[in-house]
């Protein structure tokens, strides 16, 4: 069944191309444009389905599995001979070896997570899509552009070289700007989707810099042989930058744009001008988590750079806190959403920092669950709002919208960390990697920044659930469009503000069902060992099993650092990291110490988990104290603290930042050059042709008055000097006339006779 | 030239001779005789028309032309037929034809003199000087 996954992206684009060529031509119903959307999406998530199971857990499969690729459908850019001007030779890189580039899809366990989430959540998100966009204008449109989404976003995570990876990652970019930029008539969405574009261009500079470098050090993009290569180079230890470091920055730049962490954040907040569904499909599930793609399938390279690891952990980590304090105080209930995503991607990345890309791909999962089901559910209360978003003028929405309430209800207890939902397994597992990790120093300082940042994860939360679901009703009020909350009236087709809020169509909560049930049940994949005894359980259904083969397990004598029993005094705290890394010494590690006090790792877990547990309680607490038991309270702080409140309420200034640092500074340089294309070169060219005018003006005078006067006067000269003689033979007398006439005869006569003798 | 001379001396042929000679001489005229007429002729319309300025003179003058011409075709007839050459009555008949050409001219030329008149009161050939330039 593997051999027909090349259908999987095509059938969205088939889709895509049907709406987006024919449907405005053939004004197809909604309906059909809708079917045809759903239709291919959910044909290519069977495809993928039927894949990954024969690729899984086909009969008699020896585990793990070798990649399977589907058979060079053709060879994209052929390559000539190349020579590798990075890196050293190796065995199989003989020089002088093709350099072709496939276009070939790639089935492995990474990817097959990927597709099946991707296909997964987006035809959840296609479905509520159709409900929640029906009788906007642009229907077809906005389904051309998802099911072009889809298409790149499967290029991306099934194509088998970095290539194709760009490939896709510039497409889903792309579709990025046009869906956010879909309400393309409203300033702010025109400007967001600017914004998302020109910040990802940034990212993808660093990313195709270092494909160049992958291609110029290893001398191929195939990822299976790029893997193969670069697990022969030495780890550079923490504070050098070798090759791998400066490829590993290059990829880490591009996974910073994509996946909107600190600085590149800037775009994914502002992003939420686009439709609810693609902030759900592109914006939370799918397009986001691209970075985290990445990071994953070249951790071979980024295990070989210690230095990028921590840089990776230290910006995951920062992003998670920052975003997280930012959302505390944000009012609309899609920026809320927004900045838990990044604050959730920071968590993300922060798992791959500390080497723990498996939990980093299973909280992409369970991101993907909760957060499109957030997302849906937050679409679905603007759509029974009537496209209101500020969460004050909300309220006990559960009375009027009991699913979408009770869905919601479990895309918070996972998001917060509640023991069994989906997000509890993954974000326990990643503080708890943090902890203990061994491959990074400073592992005791991610983890705190962690669980700060998830006891502030668990606080908006709940505040996002108290402000719109619970509480007293606050919709019944008159519409004050204060200044600085967001308008948006122009797409109301329900004319005049109908106060009360309803339950949304079939065709939207049947969506949110499905991923209330997979975030309820879906962190089952990765039960933490300590529930378990201390080994994964269910085979290759365990989510760390199955990925086990795409992560590059070091040798025994590379692996840096001690692994066991090894505890820094706390004085080398305060040690620069790098000389502690030369010492092949992470520093101190909080889980060992632990671990030395309660005797064992599982209960050195099981101390992590109640430790997580908690944070979210006290986090879960707080946002019902604020915001449930005594609203005033939040307010009373937000005095209290009012330097913190307005740095957060004003995401610490970083857009105004950017804008006085880069923004305008390069506005200025564009204004500079304009000045010296309009002064100077303008000038220079203005200048030759004021001279050859010039030049021309004294040509055509020197002709007009000198040549043409010459030839004048001459002629003048000419005519006075012979007109008189001329004139003075025409006598008018006829007898002159005749005179000549006779004169000529006796000429003529005389001539003749002179002749004759 | 010593052909030039010749001819005009054929003015003085007979008077050489005998008085007899040039009796019969004048009774049957040679072709010079008619000749040197013709040519006389010729000679006193061409400077009347050249030199008088009444142009009904001048008219004149052109019809003593034509007469001239009519002569030398009268005179080369005769002499034809007497030496019996060729037809002597093609002279006769040119001399016809000139003198209807000469009839219609001297209509047609004295009518463009009465206009003339009439318009500028003068058939003074010198003040009628428009033709110039």
């Amino acid at each position: 069944m593997y051999r027909y996954i090349w259908l999987v992206p095509l059938l969205p684009l088939v889709g895509a191309a049907i709406n987006g060529i024919f449907g405005r031509w053939f004004r197809f119903p909604e309906k059909l444009v809708g079917g045809i959307a759903v239709g291919t999406v959910a044909l290519a998530f069977l495809i993928s389905l039927t894949a990954v199971y024969s690729y899984g857990f086909g009969d008699n499969q020896q585990w793990p599995r070798p990649y399977v690729t589907t058979q060079a459908a053709f060879t994209w850019i052929p390559g000539g001979a190349m020579a590798q001007t990075l890196g050293y030779s190796q065995p199989g890189t003989a020089a002088g070896s093709l350099l072709n580039i496939e276009w070939s899809y790639q089935l492995d366990p990474l990817s097959a997570i990927f597709m099946l989430v991707v296909t997964g959540v987006g035809l959840c998100i296609f479905v509520f899509a159709t409900g929640y966009m029906h009788g906007e204008t642009g229907f077809y449109r906005f389904f051309a552009y998802m099911g072009l989404f889809m298409f790149s976003m499967l290029v991306l995570v099934m194509g088998s070289n970095f290539v194709m990876m760009f490939v896709g990652w510039e497409g889903v970019g792309l579709c990025s700007y046009l869906l956010i930029g879909y309400y393309f008539n409203r300033d702010e969405a025109a400007n967001a989707s600017r914004k998302a574009f020109i910040t990802n261009r940034i990212g993808d500079f660093g990313f195709i810099l270092a494909i160049f470098g992958v291609i110029a050090t290893f001398g191929t993009a195939q990822y299976t042989e790029v893997i193969s290569r670069a697990g022969g180079y030495p780890v550079e230890s923490l504070g050098t930058w070798g090759l791998m470091s400066w490829i590993a920055l290059g990829l880490m730049i591009g996974a910073c744009g994509k996946s909107a962490q600190f600085p590149l954040h800037v775009w994914l907040p502002d992003a939420m001008a686009g439709p609810t569904p693609v902030s759900a499909l592109i914006h939370a599930a799918t397009m986001v988590t691209a970075g985290l793609y990445m990071l994953t399938r070249t951790n071979v390279i980024f295990q070989h750079s210690q230095t990028m690891m921590l840089v990776v952990a230290l910006v995951g980590a920062f992003t998670a806190i920052f975003a997280a304090t930012i959302g505390i105080t944000q009012n609309d209930i899609k920026k809320v959403l927004a900045y838990s995503t990044v604050s959730q991607l920071g968590f993300m990345f922060l798992a791959c920092g500390v080497g723990a890309f498996v939990i980093g791909i299973f909280h992409v999962m369970t991101h993907a669950f909760f957060k499109a089901l957030m997302f849906l559910g937050a679409g679905s209360v603007i759509h029974g709002m009537h496209h209101e978003q500020d969460m004050r003028k909300m309220g006990n929405l559960r009375k009027y919208m009991p699913i979408t309430y009770l869905t919601f209800l479990a895309g918070w207890l996972a998001i917060c960390g509640i023991i069994p939902f989906s997000g509890f397994w993954s974000k326990d597992e990643i503080l708890w990697n943090a902890a203990s990790t061994t491959h990074i120093p400073l592992g005791w300082l991610v983890w705190l920044v962690g669980t700060i940042a998830a006891t502030c994860t668990a606080f908006y939360m709940t505040r996002l659930m108290a402000m719109t679901f619970w509480g007293k009703e606050k919709f019944g009020k008159a519409h004050k469009h204060a200044a600085g909350h967001e308008v948006h009236e122009d797409h109301d087709t329900h004319g005049k503000h109908a106060h009360t809020p309803h339950e949304s169509p079939k065709s939207m909560w049947i969506p949110l069902v499905v991923l209330a049930i997979l975030a309820t049940v879906g962190g089952f994949v990765g039960v933490s060992t300590a529930f378990t005894g201390g080994k994964y359980v269910g085979g290759k259904m365990n989510i760390v099993t199955w990925l086990s083969p795409v992560i590059w397990r070091p040798h025994a004598e590379v692996r840096f650092g001690v692994l066991e029993g090894t505890q820094s005094p706390p004085t080398s705290e305060t040690e620069p990291a790098a000389e502690q890394a030369e010492n092949h010494d992470t520093g101190f590690n909080l889980a060992h110490t632990v671990e030395s006090r309660v005797g064992s790792e599982t209960a050195t877990e099981w101390v992590f988990i109640i430790i997580s547990l908690i944070v979210a309680g006290i986090g879960i607490g707080l946002g019902l104290l604020f915001y449930l038991k005594s609203p005033n309270l939040a307010d009373v702080w937000a005095t209290r603290l009012r330097p913190l409140y307005l740095a957060s309420y004003n995401k610490y200034w970083i857009d105004e930042f950017f804008g006085l640092t880069v923004t305008r500074r390069t506005m200025d340089l564009a204004r500079g050059v304009f000045t010296f294309d309009s002064e100077v070169v303008d000038g220079a060219v203005n200048g030759t042709a004021w001279t050859t005018r010039l030049s021309s003006q004294i040509t055509g005078l020197t002709d007009k008055y000198f040549v043409d006067g010459l030839v004048n006067t001459i002629a003048n000269f000419v005519v006075r000097l012979m007109s008189p003689i001329v004139r003075a033979a025409q006598t008018g007398f006829t007898q002159n006339y005749a005179l000549m006439m006779v004169i000529g005869l006796l000429v003529a006569v005389a001539f003749y006779l002179i002749k004759a003798f | 030239m010593s052909h030039l001379l010749s001819s005009l001396g054929f003015l003085f042929q007979g008077t050489g001779g005998a008085a007899s000679t040039a009796l019969e001489s004048i009774k049957h005229p040679d072709l010079s005789k008619f000749l040197v007429i013709g040519a006389i002729l010729f000679i006193i319309g061409i400077a009347g028309v050249l030199t008088r300025r009444n142009i009904i003179v001048i008219f004149m003058s052109i019809e003593l032309i034509l007469n001239a011409a009519n002569l030398n075709f009268i005179a080369f007839s005769r002499y034809v037929q007497d030496t019996g050459g060729a037809n002597p009555l093609a002279g006769q008949v040119f001399t016809v034809f000139i003198i209807v050409v000469a009839a219609a001219e001297a209509a047609i030329g004295l009518g463009i003199v009465i206009a003339l008149y009439r318009n500028r009161e003068t058939i003074w050939v010198d003040e009628i000087d428009l033709m110039k330039w």
